[in-house]
């Protein structure tokens, strides 16, 4: 009975001072028949050493990958090397961790200077770029468990328009301005949150995003590698090394004969065929120094316009949302169900404070705005630059920048040695 | 003639690849050098702070994994061990008794055994919890705080950004390093305490 009293005064007591906190409300009793209290369990997490297995299977399939495509030319090699990659990036380590995510640790790492960044994370950031700078995209070939699951379904490819490529190959830019904005204001890690293989992965996720795998699995049926060409952000990142790797993987062993039989095999439109510069060179050039002027032109515009967008996209920082709901509908503070607001006021901050802080990552948006726009801009400026200027190619070769390196044009090469 | 010119592009072209590698591969170091500062060797997992969880519920609904990695945990040593529990029963439970109509855990996860005259040992089955936090409200509002949430590291997937401190709106979750990947309550509450003058 004492302890029933005990509790009914502590109770008032609590109603009457709620901030008088006191861990220990009633202290643990003096067991007299020997009772032995359980420990609380603490399961660990995954051993480091298992951690930095990742790595060195990174390295190891890297390696292997490279070796198919450059040395031994084997589209069935960087086919079961892929399948692998699949297996144990993909469905064993459940998509996590992985080279495209590791973009927003190291922009974290760099600008939150609270955050730890593992050193496995940043391993799986440098190594893929690295290879590529040498050898090219034989990460995407048979590495990547997101290239590799849709690889896999690229059943019935079509030939996109080159214009759709072009136009379409401009939002990795743009997710990866974008990733960056978000990661280096401590926002969110947009890629991590969108990746549409990673439910897949794990047989588990939110209705939205298990549709949305599945959507990008159908249309990779027809399109081959949808989320690699149209979205990647490291495939931006893996397409400037590529572009000036060292040995890239060609199509023929040897000399191009002209046969036209590769012309077709590529799904990804990566293939260049042979032109001739036409019309007259001068005209030529000087149509290439008009939009070489409008470059800065264009970056001014980006720049203006992702500046102008900074509102909405400071929208979707959490402590943004929150003060701007507040402020416009100040009676959410006394709604209790409103979970957001209700931990506001519990947490004892004041609302100017909450509004400071929402104005000064508002002012990072507005200067990153800048930046993403200015960097958008440049993309198109140099896109439509690389549209306009002309190269004579005498032989069929893979476009460095957009090849994956899956090997599928080396099958078709009669040229052998 | 013509040989010559073509050769001369060819070098060209081979100069500002060779350029352009460079470039790339000097600016991918400064990159990495510049996260480098801020590396670890040790690896980093999420868990949430119990002191500054505010048991909104997010935990049960926002994980992806299904049923949500966080569960309840005890901390035996913070436990009163009382026979009125306000984690164990309703607020206005009928009695004192394992009834489920008087259980606030919607699942019966918590298992309440008699000790001794009138103490009870709460112990949770976490095949059961799904870390709702309605246990944890009412052990905290009503009672010592000894049952709080923690994230459980052999069914967590660590994800990059974990989703449910995405959500949070206490900023009760943190990246805490995996050799010391707890936060269970009964091992710091004394220092925690100390330092809290309340």
């Amino acid at each position: 009975m004492n302890r029933i009293s005990k509790i009914i005064f502590s109770f008032t007591a609590f109603l009457l001072s709620v901030p008088a906190w006191a861990q220990q409300r009633f202290p643990k009793p003096e067991f007299e028949t020997g009772y032995v209290q359980p420990a609380t369990s603490q399961a660990p997490p995954r051993t480091l050493f298992l951690e930095y297995l990742d790595v060195f299977m990174l390295v190891a399939v890297l390696v292997v990958a490279t070796w198919f495509v450059v040395k031994k030319r084997s589209r069935r090699g960087v086919l079961w090397t892929s399948v692998f990659a699949l297996l144990y990036f993909g469905f064993y380590r459940q998509g996590c961790i992985c080279s495209i995510g590791a973009i927003q640790n190291v922009t974290l790492a760099i600008f939150d200077p609270t955050y730890v960044l593992p050193f496995t994370a940043l391993l799986f950031f440098v190594i893929p770029l690295v290879v590529t700078l040498f050898y090219g995209r034989t990460f995407c070939a048979a590495v990547c468990p997101l290239g590799a699951i849709q690889d896999l379904v690229a059943f019935r490819p079509i030939e996109l328009p080159k214009w759709l490529q072009k136009v379409l190959g401009i939002i990795p830019y743009l997710y990866l301005a974008l990733a960056v904005l978000y990661a280096a204001t401590s926002s969110e890690f947009l890629i991590c949150r969108y990746d549409p293989f990673v439910g897949i992965f794990r047989f588990d996720a939110e209705f939205q995003m298990l549709l949305l795998g599945g959507l990008f699995l159908l249309v990779g049926i027809f399109v081959a590698r949808p989320y690699c060409r149209f979205f990647c952000p490291y495939g931006v990142l893996l397409g400037w090394m590529s572009t000036f790797s060292k040995k890239h993987m060609t199509i023929t062993p040897s000399h191009c004969i002209q046969c036209k039989l590769c012309a077709n095999s590529c799904p990804f439109g990566a293939i260049e065929e042979p032109v001739e510069e036409q019309g007259n060179r001068r005209s030529n050039v000087q149509r290439l120094m008009t939009y070489l002027f409008f470059i800065p032109l264009w970056i001014g515009i980006g720049g203006l316009a992702g500046s102008m967008m900074h509102v909405p996209l400071a929208k979707f920082n959490s402590t943004v949302y929150l003060a701007e709901q507040l402020v416009e509908n100040p009676e959410l503070k006394q709604d209790h169900e409103h979970i957001d607001a209700r931990a506001f006021m519990q947490s004892g901050k004041s609302m100017d404070q909450l509004v400071t802080e929402a104005k000064k990552i508002r002012s990072q948006f507005y200067w990153g705005g800048w930046l993403v726009g200015g960097f958008l801009g440049l993309v198109i400026g140099l896109t439509l630059l690389k549209l306009s200027s002309h190269r004579n190619r005498y032989d069929y070769e893979p476009d460095k920048t957009n090849c994956l390196s899956c090997g599928r044009c080396m099958d078709y090469c009669p040229v052998k040695n | 003639m013509s040989d010559k010119k073509e050769h001369k592009q060819a070098s060209r072209r081979e100069f500002i690849q060779t350029g352009m590698r460079w470039t790339l591969g000097v600016s991918l170091a400064g990159v990495a050098t510049a996260a480098a500062l801020k590396v670890s060797a040790d690896d980093y997992v999420w868990q949430l702070d119990p002191f500054k969880c505010v048991y909104c519920g997010r935990c049960a609904d926002y994980c992806v994994m299904t049923p949500s990695a966080v569960k309840c945990v005890h901390a035996y040593d913070l436990c009163g061990y009382c026979d009125l529990c306000g984690g164990y029963l309703k607020p206005d439970a009928n009695a004192l008794s394992t009834a489920a109509e008087n259980q606030l855990c919607p699942t019966s996860a918590i298992r309440r055994k008699f000790v001794e005259d009138p103490y009870f040992e709460y112990e949770i089955d976490e095949d059961l919890c799904f870390g709702c936090a309605k246990c944890v409200e009412g052990c905290s509002s009503f009672g010592n705080g000894s049952l709080h949430l923690q994230v459980r590291h052999d069914l967590c997937v660590n994800c990059n950004e974990c989703s449910i401190a995405r959500v949070c709106p206490a900023d009760a979750f943190e990246r805490v390093p995996a050799s010391n990947p707890y936060k269970i309550k009964g091992d710091f509450s004394v220092g925690t305490d100390q330092s809290n003058p309340a």
